[in-house]
């Protein structure tokens, strides 16, 4: 098989050299079979980890320092210990991969559906519990189908269900399917909407989800990624796992480089391994940007990332490495942008998204995005005013008080501050929404003033 | 004749019986419904608030969030073309004009053909092949101008089989055979699991 190229069948995959946890069977034209995956090892750890007590699994888990892979990066089996004992419980997994930038969920929902599911019954057994729901976004009809077919010929084969394998485990996995609203991706949401509500986000406290989460039971809501490692974890065990990546940060993680780099593309990538120039301009990876243009500003953890630049082009791509710097690896996308991008279209196009996406529950966020993204807007069709620069800071103030996180910039004489920002809001959408806004004022200030002040010379007026 | 019909009410009861409690189902079964009709029609709505006990009111309080659902008959095309960050570096809102030149129909609008709905559309997970678009969610890849309008041709001539009209989300769908159903209960009466229990007990 080659490798370092695409991978036509799984289109935007690189299989690249190094080592892969997550998307070893990409490769195979049938990886999302249950015939491919048994006869490359799957349902291994599933069968393994039903001969082990519940709170030993959970125990490699926990050892294995698995961190959470759909943004917040927290551990998952510190996650898992939260849970009160109380029954029922429920384990909720998140696919509604909708953070702009990010695709890796889909693939491996698409291109190994197998995987997943043995990574569900591996945390529902840990866990204790018999019901599981896979919410998977509502604009991924192939990753439904291929999930919903992998499920039935599970079900078939005695691998999910009733007696397992064989034991008298019995535990459902449920597909559930979304219908497009990027907020159901903050875990009470999703919680509210496989309940059959508007996916608003719920106060926490009192409803965090491993206490009062689906039903007001105990709920664990884990993403996709997070879920697809657990059969080679528990097949290979947690030492074997930290060999790969970095001490804090161990194992892999699925990238989505994307924007002006000459290869695009999805690569598995060991944590803290490897640099955003690495990254950008490595053979193995990206190969240079675009027309062999200047590098920007690059989004280094999906749409809510503050922006990094040059100067943060030799941090390695870890969580722990990113937050302090000013910004977050968050949910694994990246998107680079060249000389020829205009700081303020980019920045109003991001911000367009959160305002699009409120749910309205926060006034700070339903207000303060729609009016970041009118003033933009005004900015960027020449109708900009002086005090629209600051006006935007002000709003973004009310969502997001005090400093907030950016990236150094040692000639502008800025320091970082730390991720992650506070908030006025019960979720995290509206200060994701202020990102964009600091990030390209305090790096591009010229090229707002530069717009406002054209806008007044045209109308004759110094407003 | 816009209630669910006799197939889908059997299907809709399939879904019903997997969750604990019956409006866990709704958003599945509005997916049930648009995919009758093509769009979500309010016969439709009360039908499902009978059938998982709401009120009509409720199921629109819960359809109108999501942006999937629609209230007015739509193309046999949905086009969904992203414009979000990665794709708007690359060319998504240029492509988006050329689509509304095209089609002749801004965001939102439908050909008078009844043919195409086209919709300017936020991230839809496909970003190193930007510029991307959906045609029924099914995505089209590293979309030019003159792809897009081939794909246009395609779609007016049939020539696209594999896509399936506006509504119809899975062609492959979840059943669990009965006698493979762990057994899915009520949270006010499911308690620990017994295989759960019996490796947690006190060593004897």
């Amino acid at each position: 098989m080659a490798t370092n190229a695409y991978v036509p069948h799984a289109a935007g995959y690189v299989d690249n050299e190094g080592v892969k946890i997550v998307s070893s069977r990409f490769p195979y034209e049938d990886s999302h079979t249950l015939e491919r995956s048994l006869a490359t090892g799957g349902y291994d750890g599933m069968k393994k980890a039903l001969r082990m007590n519940p709170a030993e699994v959970a125990a490699v888990v926990k050892d294995a320092v698995l961190l959470g892979r759909g943004g917040a990066g927290f551990p998952a089996g510190v996650k898992w210990g939260f849970m009160p004992p109380v029954w029922p419980r429920y384990l909720v997994v998140n696919g509604d991969e909708s953070e702009p930038g990010t695709y890796k969920d889909r693939l491996l929902m698409e291109n190994d559906p197998h995987q997943l599911i043995e990574g569900c019954i591996i945390a529902c057994y840990a866990l204790g519990l018999n019901t599981c729901f896979l919410y998977i976004r509502g604009e991924m009809p192939v990753a439904h189908e291929r999930v919903a077919q992998a499920l039935n010929d599970a079900y078939a084969a005695g691998l999910v269900g009733k007696n397992i394998d064989g034991t008298d485990v019995s535990i459902d996995v449920v597909l559930h399917w979304g219908a497009g609203a990027y907020i159901v991706g903050e875990e009470t949401a999703l919680i509210e909407s496989l309940e059959g509500n508007r996916g608003m986000p719920r106060l926490k406290p009192p409803f965090f989800p491993a206490a009062k989460g689906l039903y007001l039971k105990p709920t664990i809501v884990n993403n996709v990624e997070t879920l697809a490692n657990l059969p080679w974890i528990i097949s290979n065990g947690a030492d074997e796992y930290k060999k790969y990546g970095s001490e804090r940060s161990p194992g892999t993680r699925m990238l989505a480089i994307s924007g002006h780099v000459k290869r695009p593309g999805v690569y598995e990538v060991e944590q803290g391994k490897v640099t955003f120039r690495d990254l950008f301009y490595g053979e193995n990876y990206c190969q240079g940007i675009k027309d062999d243009n200047e590098l920007k500003m690059y989004i280094p953890g999906g749409g809510s990332a503050p922006w990094f630049f040059e100067e943060q082009l030799d941090i390695p791509l870890e969580a722990s490495e990113v937050g302090p710097a000013g910004s977050m690896l968050g949910s694994g996308a990246i998107v680079v942008m060249d000389e020829t991008t205009d700081a303020v279209r980019a920045c109003l196009r991001v911000v367009r998204f959160f305002a699009r996406e409120s749910c309205g529950k926060c006034a700070p966020c339903r207000e303060g995005t729609t009016w970041e993204e009118k003033v933009l807007q005004r900015i960027l069709d020449g109708n900009g005013r002086p005090q629209d620069i600051d006006l935007l800071l002000e709003i973004g103030a009310n969502i997001s008080p005090g400093n907030y996180p950016v990236a150094a910039h040692p000639d502008g004489g800025l320091e970082a501050v730390p991720f992650p920002p506070k908030q006025t809001t019960i979720c995290p959408l509206g200060p994701s929404s202020v990102a964009p806004i600091t990030s390209a004022i305090r790096r591009f200030r010229g090229e707002f003033e530069a717009k406002i002040a054209a806008a007044s010379e045209m109308s004759g007026s110094a407003v | 004749m816009s209630r669910l019909n006799e197939e889908n009410v059997a299907l809709a009861e399939e879904i019903i019986s997997r969750y604990p409690r019956k409006k866990s189902a709704l958003i599945p079964l509005l997916h049930v419904a648009q995919e009758q009709e093509g769009h979500v029609t309010n016969a439709a709505m009360e039908h499902l608030a009978e059938l998982v006990g709401i009120t009509p009111a409720e199921v629109l309080g819960t359809a109108s969030f999501y942006e999937m659902f629609k209230f007015e008959p739509q193309g046999k095309y949905m086009v969904n073309i992203c414009t979000n960050i990665a794709c708007q570096l690359l060319g998504g809102e240029e492509l988006l004009h050329h689509a509304e030149k095209t089609l002749g129909i801004r965001p939102g609008g439908t050909t008078e053909d009844g043919m195409f709905t086209l919709e300017d559309v936020e991230c839809i997970a496909a970003c190193t092949e930007a510029p991307c678009l959906q045609v029924n969610y099914r995505h089209e890849n590293r979309v030019t101008i003159k792809g897009f309008d081939g794909l246009i041709a395609q779609l007016r001539a049939g020539e696209r089989p594999e896509i399936p009209n506006h509504g119809t989300l899975g062609k492959v769908r979840q059943h669990i055979p009965a006698d493979r159903l762990a057994g899915i209960e009520s949270p006010e009466t499911a308690g620990t699991p017994e295989w759960y229990s019996s490796r947690t007990a006190p060593a004897s």
